[in-house]
C-alpha cells in the first residue's frame, strides 16, 4: 500500500523518497515552479513552489514527502507571494518580452500570465549586464537570467562539463562561463549538450532560428503552463530521460 | 605573468607567489576542501588571485576553473582583480557609525585623494566599508590587509595615510594600533573559571562517552549561538547518526553585528573551547574537527596554533590522548573569507568543504549529513565552554544556575552609548535595565538585543529578563541613548543584510535589495505612505518564503522600530500620497555640469 498526502483537499500518492513536488505533478497536480526540473534533483531557489505544509510555508520541491501531510498550494495567499516572487524576478533582469525571441516558450512569461501579474510592481533595476555572441553557433542573453541554476547543473550533471557556473552574491549574483577569457566561445559548449536545452527564459539561445517558429504557435500561446506543466512530469513508464518540454523549444 | 613580489601586500613580507604558489597549493595535498584556505593564502601573499593563479590552481585540484571565480567573488576580502596594495575597510556597523567612521573615511579618502569603492589609479590602495568586524567596544575600527585596527581617530587616521602614502608595509606599523583589549567588565562562570587544562577531559574519561551525553542533556544546555537548540539532545543524535567519520564544528564565525564575546573567549579561554570539543568529540565518538574563524578575526589565528600546539604536546590533542589508547582527536583552524551567512551551520559546512557558503536545504540535518555527508556536530564557540562547566560541575549543580528553561551563563557583548562598552557575563534571568545599569548607560531610547536579526526593545520593555523564556539572544546587547535616530539604526541594519544575502533565493536576494532602496527612499525624503505599506509586504514575502533565517529576519530592524518609533519614519514622509523615486531635477544635474549653467532655468521646480 503506498502512502499518501493531502493537496488543496486531493488525495496524493507517493514512493518513499519522493518530494511534495514531484509526488504532485506524477498525480496531475500543478504546483507552479521555475528551477525545478523533473530531470535533475531539486535545490529550491525560485520559491515559486511554496506551499502551507501543516501551516508552516515550504518549498514544495524540496519538502519530503510524508503520510498524512495537509498540503495547500492553490489558494490566494500563496498566489499573492508567487505573483511577488515573478514581479521580483522581472525587476530585477531586463526583461522586454516584445522584442525577446523566447516570448511564448518562456517559463517566467507564462507564469506571469498564469498568474495574472498585472503590474511591475517594483522599481526596475536595469543591471548592465552585457551579451555573450562570441560563439558561432550560441548567443548568451544574460539580461534574462533568474539564476535557477539549470544550465549549471545540466552541464555538470548530464554532460559532463561545467561550462556555466555562478559567481558574486545577493543582488550581484551573476551566470559566468567556464572559461579564462570569460567567453563561450572558448569553452566546450556543443549545441547537443543538455545545458542548451534547459534555459527556461531566453539565456541561452540558438543563433539563426529565433523566429522560425511564429510568434502565436508557440509552446504557451496555446495554453497556460499550469495546463501544460504536467506534461513534463516523469512518469514510472517514462525511462528514456526525455523532456517533451526541452523538444518543444526552439 | 604573476605579479613580481612585493613586500607591501600581505602577511608576509617575504611572500612571492612565484616562488610561493607551488608550496601553498602542495601544503593543503591539493584538496578541493581547501580551496577556501588555498585562496586566502593567495589573496594574503599577492593581495588577490591573478588569473594565472585561479587556473594553476583549477588544473592542479582538477576542478572547473570557473569554480575558483564562482567561489572567490562569494567572499567579500577576496578578489579576482588588483584592489590596492593596501585594501582598508572600515567597519560599518551601526556603532561603528555612532563614533563618527563615516566622518573618518571622508577624511581618508579626502587625504589620499580617492573616491570610496575604487582602487587609486596608482594602484596603491582601495577604501571601502565591510560589515562589523567585531571591536565594537573600542571602535571605530577597519581592516587593512586583513589586520584589525581599532580605537581609529582623526589623528590615527592621518597617520596611516601617512604610513600608505610612504609604502610602509603593514607589519611594520605601529603595534599599539593593532591591540585588541578584552574588555570584561563582568565575570562569572565561564570567565572566571579556574580550571587547569585537561582536567575535565581527564575526568570525563572515567565515564563512558554516553554518560558525557546525557550530563550534557541533563544540564539542560542549549546553544548559545542564537538558536537555542538542546546542546546534549545534537550531540545524542549525531553519537547515533551512522556515518565513515563523525566530525565536531566550533562555529567562531561571529559576524552578528554587535556581537564580540566569540573573540573575547578565542583569546581568553582558548583552552576552554578546545576543551569542549574534546569533550564533544569523545561523546559523539569524532576524531577531527573544525574550529571555522571568521575572516575578520585572522589576527587570532597565531594566538589559537599555539594554544593547539601546546595541547598536542600535552597529549589533550593528537593521537592516544591523555595515554588512552584509540581517544584521538586532533583539531584544525579553518579561516572565513567575509561572510556572514557562514554563521548558518550548513552554510558554513559548505564553507569548509570549499565551496560558496550557501545555506543547504534541510531536512537532512548536519547531524546526520554534515561535513562531507557524514555526521557533525556544529556548535557555537560558548556553547563548548558552557559544556566543559557542565560536565565538571555536574548537572544538577549548572541547572541550578539561570532559570528554569535557561540553565547557565551567558555572555553578552554590550557597545553603543554606555559609560563601559564590553563584556559582561550573567547567570540567564537577568533584566535588561540590570544590564544598562551596570554598563553605565543613560537617557537609553533602545536596545537592540541579539543584533540586526534579533529584536528591539523600547525603555517600556526595560525589565525584560535575558533568557530563551522571554528575550532569547546570541549575545549582542547595542544601546541607544535619546539622541540616536531609530530611522538610520533600522537602515544601517538594512544595508548590512542586502550586503550579506547569499543571492540563492528569490525572495532574499532581490527582496533585501528593494527593503534597501525602499529605506534609502525615505531617507531621502522621498518616502510616503505607501513605501511603509510596502516594507510590511516585503516583510512578510521574505519571512514566508526565504530558504534561511538571513532572509527571514531581514525585515526585523525595520518592524521593531517601526513599532516602537514610528515618527521617526513619518517624520520623513512627504504628506503626498505619491511620490516618484526619480528625481526630475537631479536628472538634469549633468546636463547643467556640461552646458556649464546652473540658472534656475535649468533647474525643475520643486513640487510643492
Amino acid at each position: 500500500m503506498t502512502d499518501t498526502f493531502q493537496l488543496d483537499g486531493a488525495t496524493v500518492p507517493f514512493e518513499p523518497g519522493q518530494t511534495v513536488m514531484q509526488a504532485a505533478l506524477a498525480a496531475d497536480h500543478y504546483i507552479p515552479h521555475l528551477c525545478y526540473h523533473p530531470e535533475f534533483k531539486p535545490h529550491g531557489s525560485c520559491k515559486l513552489c511554496t506551499v502551507k505544509v501543516n501551516g508552516r510555508t515550504m518549498a514544495s520541491c524540496t519538502m519530503p514527502a510524508e503520510a498524512g501531510l495537509e498540503v495547500e498550494s492553490n489558494i490566494e495567499e500563496l498566489n499573492t507571494l508567487r505573483r511577488t516572487l515573478v514581479q521580483m524576478l522581472f525587476a530585477e533582469g531586463n526583461h522586454f518580452c516584445p522584442s525577446c525571441e523566447k516570448s511564448g516558450n518562456c517559463m517566467l512569461q507564462a507564469l506571469g500570465y498564469d498568474l495574472e501579474v498585472h503590474a511591475a510592481g517594483f522599481r526596475h533595476q536595469y543591471p548592465d549586464r552585457p551579451l555573450d555572441a562570441s560563439h558561432p553557433d550560441i548567443l548568451l542573453d544574460f539580461n534574462r537570467c533568474i539564476l535557477c541554476e539549470l544550465c549549471v547543473r545540466a552541464s555538470s550533471e548530464v554532460d559532463g562539463k561545467n561550462v556555466f557556473a555562478l559567481a558574486g552574491r545577493g543582488i550581484t549574483k551573476h551566470l559566468i562561463v567556464n572559461a579564462e577569457s570569460g567567453q563561450l566561445k572558448d569553452t566546450n559548449i556543443a549545441l547537443t549538450d543538455k545545458a542548451m536545452q534547459v534555459c527556461p527564459v531566453g539565456v541561452i539561445l540558438k543563433k539563426r532560428v529565433g523566429f522560425s517558429q511564429a510568434i502565436g504557435d508557440r509552446r504557451y500561446d496555446a495554453s497556460p503552463i499550469s495546463a501544460q506543466a504536467l506534461q513534463d512530469a516523469p512518469r514510472a513508464s517514462d525511462a528514456s530521460g526525455e523532456c517533451p518540454a526541452c523538444e518543444d523549444a526552439p | 605573468m604573476l605579479p613580481d613580489a612585493n613586500p607591501i601586500y600581505g602577511e608576509s613580507p617575504q611572500c612571492d607567489l612565484h616562488a610561493d604558489l607551488h608550496e601553498i597549493v602542495a601544503r593543503h595535498c591539493g584538496e578541493k576542501t581547501k580551496l577556501l584556505q588555498l585562496l586566502n593564502e593567495v589573496q594574503a601573499c599577492a593581495g588577490y588571485i591573478p588569473e594565472d593563479a585561479a587556473s594553476y590552481i583549477a588544473a592542479t585540484l582538477d576542478i572547473p576553473r570557473a569554480r575558483i571565480e564562482s567561489v572567490a567573488s562569494f567572499y567579500s576580502f577576496l578578489h579576482m582583480k588588483p584592489a590596492g596594495e593596501y585594501r582598508v575597510l572600515f567597519s560599518d556597523n551601526i556603532t561603528d557609525r555612532m563614533l563618527g567612521n563615516q566622518d573618518l573615511l571622508e577624511q581618508m579618502c579626502r587625504q589620499l585623494w580617492l573616491q570610496p569603492g575604487k582602487v587609486s589609479e596608482d594602484g596603491l590602495l582601495s577604501i571601502n566599508t565591510t560589515s562589523c568586524t567585531g571591536m565594537c567596544d573600542q571602535g571605530p575600527a577597519m581592516l587593512v590587509n586583513g589586520h584589525a585596527i581599532t580605537r581609529l581617530t582623526v589623528q590615527r587616521i592621518q597617520e596611516i595615510g601617512q604610513l600608505i602614502r610612504n609604502r610602509t608595509p603593514v607589519t611594520e606599523w605601529p603595534s599599539d594600533y593593532f591591540k585588541v583589549d578584552n574588555n570584561i567588565r563582568r565575570g562569572g562562570l565561564i570567565l572566571d573559571n579556574k580550571l587547569a587544562y585537561g582536567e575535565v577531559l581527564q575526568a570525563a574519561r572515567a565515564v563512558p562517552p554516553e554518560t558525557i551525553v546525557s550530563t550534557i542533556k541533563d544540564s539542560n544546555l542549549r546553544g548559545r549561538g542564537g538558536a537555542g537548540f538542546p546542546t546534549g539532545l545534537k550531540w545524542e543524535a549525531c553519537r547515533n547518526a551512522e556515518g565513515d567519520a563523525h566530525y565536531v564544528v566550533c562555529n567562531a564565525d561571529e559576524g552578528e553585528p554587535g556581537t564580540f564575546k566569540d573573540r573575547v573567549l578565542l583569546t581568553a579561554q582558548a583552552d576552554l573551547v578546545f576543551e569542549g570539543m574534546t569533550l564533544c568529540a569523545r561523546a559523539i565518538g569524532a576524531k577531527k574537527g573544525f574550529l571555522y574563524l571568521r575572516g575578520e578575526y585572522r589576527y587570532l589565528l597565531k594566538h589559537l596554533q599555539a594554544v593547539l600546539q601546546r595541547r598536542r604536546d600535552s597529549e589533550l590533542l593528537g593521537e592516544n590522548i591523555l595515554g588512552e589508547q584509540g581517544f584521538d582527536f586532533d583539531i584544525e583552524i579553518h579561516l572565513g573569507a567575509g561572510a556572514y551567512i557562514c554563521g548558518e551551520e550548513s552554510a558554513l559546512i559548505e564553507s569548509l568543504e570549499g565551496k560558496r557558503g550557501v545555506p543547504r536545504n534541510r531536512p537532512p540535518f548536519p547531524v546526520t549529513h554534515g561535513y562531507l555527508q557524514q555526521p557533525t556536530a556544529v556548535d557555537n564557540v560558548e556553547t563548548f565552554c558552557q559544556a566543559v562547566m557542565a560536565m565538571h560541575m555536574g548537572a544538577q549543580a549548572y541547572r541550578a544556575i539561570g532559570t528554569e528553561k535557561s540553565s547557565g551563563s551567558k555572555l553578552i557583548s554590550v557597545s553603543g552609548d554606555c559609560a563601559s562598552p564590553g563584556i559582561y557575563e550573567y547567570p540567564f534571568g537577568v533584566s535588561v535595565r540590570q544590564i544598562l545599569t551596570d554598563c553605565g548607560a543613560v537617557n537609553t531610547r533602545a536596545v537592540q538585543i541579539s543584533g540586526p536579526s534579533g529584536i528591539c526593545i523600547g525603555e517600556h520593555e526595560f525589565d525584560r529578563k535575558l533568557g530563551f523564556e522571554d528575550l532569547p539572544t546570541a549575545g549582542a546587547f547595542m544601546v541607544f541613548d535619546d539622541s540616536r535616530d531609530m530611522f538610520e539604526v533600522a537602515r544601517n541594519f538594512v544595508h548590512f543584510f542586502a550586503h550579506e544575502s547569499c543571492g540563492f533565493c528569490t525572495p532574499c536576494r532581490v527582496g533585501t535589495s528593494m527593503l534597501k532602496q525602499t529605506m534609502d527612499k525615505v531617507a531621502a525624503g522621498h518616502g510616503t505612505q505607501h513605501d511603509l505599506t510596502e516594507i510590511e509586504n516585503l516583510d512578510h514575502v521574505l519571512q514566508t518564503t526565504s530558504h534561511c533565517g538571513l532572509g527571514r529576519t531581514a525585515c526585523n530592524p525595520v518592524l521593531h522600530t517601526l513599532k516602537h518609533f514610528r515618527p521617526a519614519y513619518e517624520s520623513r514622509l512627504k504628506s503626498l500620497d505619491f511620490e516618484p523615486a526619480f528625481d526630475l531635477d537631479g536628472a538634469l544635474a549633468r546636463a547643467r555640469q556640461m552646458t556649464g549653467r546652473d540658472d534656475a532655468g535649468a533647474h525643475l521646480k520643486e513640487s510643492e
